[in-house]
């Protein structure tokens, strides 16, 4: 018989992550040269959690002058920096990487602070990532001579880096990491919005004993972004973010002699077919869409589902989404944590009032949403068309556009209908249909029975509107190799 | 249960229909259920829940000795301590069953005299199952007999791999009629069974024969319950019960030996079948070693420090 306490329900309770192990300083300045520094003007922003709204810390706001003097200090460092030994370049690395798991716990707390995703997310998947990412290029910096570019590449010079608020050190640990390996400099510009990760870096970068100018890093908006990406002493320009700023950089830069790699939006294109793991496949559709708050370049954010299977797959991804947490992403029983700003929600809500408006039928799981900070339900659309904005624009948050399909041909086809190439999954039992399937999707990086698995070894990058160039693994290499 | 076996009526009238709807199952990615086993596992359970999931788990429990030392003394001696696992502090619950062989049914029955702990016996020439029909048969009925309230048997996995599903599939449907008012749990030996694809199978035929527990293994082998093949066994009993409203309990066995793992168990549970299983009608751990675990972890979670192994019984 069951016993009378068993009725109670199995709640967890609040499993909080300790704030105390990251000491986040009132004010930062921007990282030139090796020294924290005021900006020239002495502009100052303010950096909130997104998950509560508090100011976390008031940041320098580096403009066009501070930009300029980055730049002459990456210049200045590049001529020594370049011409250290590969191995000795890689002590570097490999010592920042040591340092970066040193401190893991510190940098996870403080990412999931300034950018509201869950601690699960920062501890499980960010921080081993980017550790991860210096350990490879590290590898590399004495060996490019075999990367098949030729018996002594050359770096390029100065690298000027923007990258956005999503996954703030990893992408800076995707830029950083190999520039440095191939002997070039950087100035980096990470997002308004989360700032700090990248200015703890700069603090590692000294505790590693990185020479002076080396690495520079301007916490600012826009139009500093601009200020580096057209500086014109700076010989390569790397950017991830949204395609609208990737084409004005692309214009930018057009007739110089900058080399460049974008790495911009996607509407991934998630495929099960009727003889996939079923339940494995709903773990990937929410993997694909909800991590992150689907604030991912590469999401699954269309899912393509055939049409004989369409029914059971909803109903198990419903039950699925109810399941999940949401809630304060210190939390390490958090799955869906905040999203990154008012603005960015504000995108969400608008192009999920679109699907409505146009058609498509919205479903959420029940669960309350906090009372500050900047939250979205997982949302799913269903009967949605290629017709829809749903299925075509990037979203870039928590909400799933379902299509169905007939045929393989079909769902190839409909998956490639997008001016987007950045992402696929597949999710089917019979291997022969993955390997014809994924040689037919236009796609930088394509699944088989998973989603968003992210590695230092594997190139990743887009096509079409998604961008151009690769990064990681030895093609990312050639991003900043003269070659 | 005839409803069931009304509901499969068409899927088991021969070898080859049972096959195609065996295997058209859909199949299993084992680094997916894997990886989704692993991260059910990073849950953070504390406080007030893991108090919660504590005195769960420990009502949970089959309190199992199946050795071939098995006394009248050692029995008496499990039974008293299923009845009453922290002699210190009688808030404790009781295990939900001990778990003996069929010899010692009467002397477990004797020793638990009117406690709300049930008695299971293992059956059907268990642990191989490598016995004729008539002498499994015989082996639970002598089990029933003895008044035993649940028969724990072994599928003839040599059957299974040699593709006879539908003999499997009677063997249990043989079993049930044996056990009168006993619950049967079926046992699969998963790590004999070695692919996810196979477990999968095997539960459907376990479940489809009436079976009310499928439990992973016997604790014999070498690799017994983990927790990806009881959550593939949770999702089938969540998928059974979503097409029959039958709803069947899943027994892991073998291996649990700390409280940490037990409530990792519990969160399998909890984020798959659902709170209708989170109860010992429907869930149990088949276990020794962990009682005394889940007991020093109470007793850390009332007092505030750890006891030690000299402030638990010996059994």
């Amino acid at each position: 018989m069951p016993k009378e306490f068993n009725t109670a329900a199995f709640e967890y309770a609040p499993a909080p992550e300790s704030r105390s192990v990251v000491d986040i300083a009132p004010s930062y300045g921007l990282f030139i040269d090796g020294e924290f520094v005021e900006a020239a003007d002495g502009k100052v922003f303010k950096t909130v959690s997104p998950s509560t709204e508090e100011v976390l810390s008031e940041v320098a706001q580096a403009g066009a002058a501070d930009v300029d003097r980055a730049v002459k200090a990456a210049r200045r460092a590049f001529e020594k920096w370049s011409a250290l030994p590969g191995s000795e370049r890689a002590k570097y690395l490999f010592r920042i990487a040591r340092i970066i798991q040193e401190r893991s716990r510190e940098l996870a707390v403080l990412e999931t602070l300034d950018n509201g995703k869950p601690i699960k997310e920062t501890r499980d998947a960010d921080l081993p990532l980017v550790a991860a990412h210096f350990f490879y290029y590290a590898g590399w910096a004495d060996k490019l001579s075999h990367a098949g570019y030729g018996s002594d590449p050359k770096p390029l010079g100065v690298a000027g880096q923007v990258i956005p608020w999503n996954f703030p050190l990893l992408m800076l640990a995707w830029k950083i990491a190999p520039a440095l390996a191939t002997g070039n400099t950087v100035v980096l510009k990470p997002a308004e919005t989360t700032p700090l990760s990248a200015l703890f870096f700069a603090d590692i970068c000294r505790q590693a004993g990185l020479p002076k100018g080396v690495v520079n890093i301007l916490p600012g908006y826009g139009d500093a972004g601009a200020a580096l990406t057209e500086h014109p002493d700076v010989n390569k320009v790397a950017f991830t973010g949204s395609t609208a700023v990737g084409k004005a950089i692309a214009r930018q830069v057009a007739g110089t002699h900058k080399k460049v790699t974008l790495e911009l939006g996607g509407k991934g294109a998630n495929i099960v077919f009727d003889d996939a793991p079923i339940d494995q496949a709903v773990e990937g559709i929410v993997t694909g869409i909800f991590f992150n708050q689907g604030q991912v370049c590469c999401a699954g954010s269309r899912l393509l589902v055939q049409e004989s299977i369409q029914d059971e797959v909803l109903d198990a991804l419903k039950r699925r989404l109810s399941t999940l947490r949401l809630g304060d992403p210190l939390d390490k029983n958090t799955d869906i944590g905040a999203i990154n700003s008012a603005e960015q929600l504000a995108r969400i809500t608008a192009l999920a009032e679109t699907g409505e408006a146009e058609g498509a039928e919205r479903w959420s799981p029940e669960c309350e949403l906090p009372t500050s900070g900047y939250w979205f339900r997982p949302t799913l659309f269903t009967g949605v068309t290629q017709a829809h904005t749903v299925a075509r624009d990037e979203i870039f948050g928590p909400v799933l556009s379902v299509l169905s399909f007939r045929t393989p041909e079909e769902a190839v086809a409909k998956a490639n209908n997008s001016q987007y190439g950045l992402s696929a999954g597949i999710w089917t039992e019979k291997g022969s249909r993955i390997l014809a399937v994924a040689g037919k999707l236009r796609a930088g990086v394509v699944w088989a029975n998973t989603f968003n698995k992210f590695d230092p070894t594997s190139p990743f990058g887009g096509y079409k509107e998604s961008g151009y160039g690769r990064e990681g693994g030895r093609h990312g290499l050639e991003a900043y190799l003269d070659v | 249960m005839p409803s069931t076996a009304h509901a499969f009526v068409d899927a088991t009238a021969s070898d080859g229909a049972l096959r195609r709807f065996l295997h058209g199952l859909p199949g299993v990615d084992a680094v997916g259920l894997e990886a989704r086993a692993a991260a059910l596992g990073t849950r953070s359970i504390k406080t007030t829940s893991k108090a919660y999931a504590i005195d769960l788990a420990i009502s949970m429990i089959d309190l199992t000795t199946l050795e071939g030392a098995d006394t009248p003394g050692k029995v008496r001696a499990l039974s008293a301590k299923a009845v009453h696992p922290d002699p210190t502090d009688r808030t404790t619950p009781t295990t939900a069953a001990v778990c003996v062989y069929p010899d010692m049914v009467a002397t477990a029955k004797a020793a638990l005299g009117g406690a709300d702990v049930k008695v299971a016996s293992v059956a059907t020439a268990f642990p191989s199952g490598r016995a004729a029909l008539p002498v499994k048969l015989a082996d639970v009925r002598d089990a029933v007999a003895a008044g035993a309230d649940e028969i724990d048997m072994v599928i003839d996995r040599g059957a299974f791999l040699a593709g006879r599903y539908l003999e499997t599939y009677e063997l249990i449907t043989a079993v049930k009629a044996e056990c009168g008012t006993a619950r049967l749990k079926v046992i699969f030996e998963t790590g004999e069974l070695s692919t996810y694809d196979n477990i999968r199978r095997a539960s459907w035929i376990g479940m489809m024969a009436g079976a009310d527990f499928i439990k992973t293994s016997t604790g014999k082998v070498a690799v017994n319950a983990t927790p990806a093949n009881t959550l593939l066994m949770l999702e089938a009993v969540r998928d059974f019960r979503a097409q029959t409203g039958i709803q069947v309990g899943v027994k892991p066995a073998g291996g649990i030996r700390n409280t940490k793992e037990a409530i990792k168990f519990l969160v399998l549970v909890n984020e798959t079948a659902g709170a209708d299983w989170l109860d010992n009608h429907w869930f149990r751990f088949g276990a020794s070693s962990l009682l005394n675990d889940l007991l020093m972890q109470r007793q850390k979670l009332s007092t505030g420090r750890y006891s030690g192994p000299d402030y638990v019984t010996v059994d």
